[in-house]
């Protein structure tokens, strides 16, 4: 339901209200502090498993609107999910701003897969600031999925996983294409006593984009583990791809590593697949739809397939 | 006609000539094997036939029944039905096993195998590879196994090996040669083989061999002779030995 509207008939929803994300975190937040214009409330009861997705939409229909929304999510003890949100535009809307704020609560012994897609137009600037709270015994899993040309984004969810045994794992599928700038990371605060994280990233940067990917996690425990992976296929000279890891260890036990790599397409891999008779062309596509593998997302199989189709609608296209 | 010719063919690698005026044919219907030293240019000879970047052909013309083929592209020449298996084939992140060997069917991401394909991928034993990306964790053997199905599945007309028998145990390499020798047998196709081992001439019948020292062709005769020779005296020793005729295949075969 609606943020604003769950406010008035749950008192008790303030208290999450504004926890996880500062107001004063930077001009975007503050704006939204200020004012905003909505955006969804989900509650899943203790227990409940909701095995098909929950879909929340956001779409921008007006020209040059600033979309301002605050959501929250509480996944209840016990519980499990799969939300799959698309946030879109309405292909008469050229120019706009979207801004938003995100708190989701994952409690002890939840499980939370949540799914973003963005598919915005050439000339929007997105900011959402996203931070998740994970319990003893949690699951969260948050995967971004960007396909489509975008003007400007900019994002790093946080999640702090304070429960024992808590996990954590960020993915994302992004394809930068005309002049798109993502800038997208994802931190993950491991305070809990054999807490885990886990990020992996595939990235493909063509037509002048620029996309600068970060991971950070902060081992505060000893019995504490992460790994960080982050994948790049630059596509041609005009673009830039950047890969910024950063681990931080606070206490001696800690496990943490990271790999990277960003490069072009292996010639060998596409001369491999010509001696099986696909052409050149045919060849770049596979591997290029190989490489955005969407099973890394962890989701139940008709929505894998479901945003395999995404993702490949979008590689082809090309 | 030639499956096929090799006319005059010098071939550099990285600005070094490896291949020296190299003149031969391949007949239809018929398994040769190449032996040869490390080194000695026989991978070289495969991937210049096959048309792989980074062989350049300095002169020399190569034919596929017929065709000339020396400028075609890689992806042309498989069309045409010339298929390589690869010693060191690379890993594909992200390719399915199972996704790559239905392109090699010409069918669909979402058509199934047939019976007759399932079973034929059962025997070698690459069923719960499928979901796999191709060749990323695969051990010697499992490539070797992935890329003698894909070259079946493919139904070349020319089958170009590379070490088809290298690092594979025993029992595969039985499993591999057998399926080799009746596809070669069914569809009447010709192979260009490289190994440095005697096993497999066990199962795949070949009455051509000979030695590639020093980007030349030398010793034409039975495959069997060879490689008891070249375990008996070593490689340059063979070629120096001149009893036998240095004609080649050609007109080997046409005798």
């Amino acid at each position: 339901m609606d943020t604003k509207a769950a406010l008035k008939k749950y008192s008790w929803l303030e208290e999450y209200r504004w926890k996880l994300v500062s107001k004063d975190k930077d001009e975007f937040t503050k704006k939204v502090a200020e004012d905003y214009s909505g955006g969804y409330f989900m509650h899943i009861l203790p227990g409940a498993e909701i095995s098909f997705p929950l879909q929340s939409c956001l779409m921008i229909t007006e020209k040059n609107l600033e979309q301002r929304v605050h959501n929250i999510i509480i996944a209840e003890e016990g519980s499990k999910a799969h939300i799959i949100t698309s946030c879109v535009q309405h292909s008469s809307v050229p120019k706009a701003a979207h801004l938003g704020i995100s708190e989701i609560y994952v409690k002890n012994n939840a499980m939370l897969n949540f799914t973003m897609i963005h598919q915005w137009s050439e000339d929007t600037l997105v900011r959402p600031r996203s931070a998740t709270q994970v319990d003893d015994r949690a699951t969260f899993v948050s995967n971004y999925v960007c396909m489509r040309p975008v003007r400007d984004v900019q994002m790093y969810p946080v999640a702090y996983c304070n429960g024992e045994d808590s996990r954590v794992s960020f993915n994302s599928i992004l394809y930068g294409q005309k002049n798109s700038q993502l800038d997208i990371g994802s931190k993950a605060v491991l305070s809990g006593k054999g807490s885990k994280a886990e990020m992996v990233s595939r990235a493909i940067a063509r037509e002048g984009s620029k996309m600068i990917i970060r991971g950070m996690i902060e081992g505060n425990n000893s019995e504490c583990k992460g790994h960080l992976e982050c994948r790049g296929l630059l596509m041609d000279d005009e673009s830039l791809m950047q890969s910024i890891p950063e681990l931080i260890a606070r206490k001696k036990g800690v496990e943490i590593t990271h790999e990277a790599a960003v490069g072009k397409i292996s010639e060998k891999e596409i001369t491999y697949l010509m001696t099986r008779r696909l052409s050149r062309d045919q060849a770049v596509s596979l591997i290029i739809r190989g490489f955005m593998d969407v099973s890394i997302l962890g989701l139940p199989e008709a929505l894998n397939a479901e945003i395999k189709n995404i993702v490949n609608t979008s590689a082809n296209a090309e | 006609m030639e499956m096929l010719e090799v006319k005059d063919l010098s071939v550099k690698v990285e600005g070094k000539l490896i291949l020296k005026d190299m003149n031969f044919s391949l007949k239809e219907g018929v398994s040769h094997i190449l032996f040869g030293p490390n080194g000695s240019g026989k991978t070289t000879l495969i991937s210049t036939l096959m048309g792989l970047p980074g062989y350049e052909v300095v002169s020399g013309k190569i034919l596929f029944r017929g065709i000339d083929i020396t400028n075609k592209g890689v992806d042309e020449r498989a069309k045409l039905g010339m298929i390589v298996s690869f010693q060191n084939p690379p890993e594909i992140t992200g390719v399915k096993l199972g996704d790559l060997l239905k392109l090699c069917l010409s069918k669909g991401e979402t058509d199934e195998f047939s019976t007759e394909e399932t079973k034929r991928i059962e025997a070698f034993r690459l069923t719960s590879f499928l979901n796999r990306d191709t060749n990323v964790g695969f051990s010697g053997g499992e490539r070797k196994r992935s890329e003698i199905l894909q070259l079946i599945f493919l139904k070349p007309k020319l089958l170009l090996l590379d070490e088809p028998d290298s690092g594979v145990d025993v029992e595969s390499l039985r499993m591999i040669a057998i399926e080799i020798q009746n596809y070669i047998e069914s569809s009447g196709s010709s192979a260009l083989i490289i190994t440095h081992k005697g096993d497999i001439l066990e199962y795949v019948k070949a009455e051509y061999g000979c030695i590639l020292l020093e980007g030349q062709f030398h010793c034409f005769t039975d495959p069997m002779r060879i490689y008891d020779d070249i375990k008996r005296v070593g490689y340059e020793e063979c070629v120096a030995c001149r009893r036998r005729k240095p004609e080649g295949w050609k007109t080997e075969q046409t005798k």
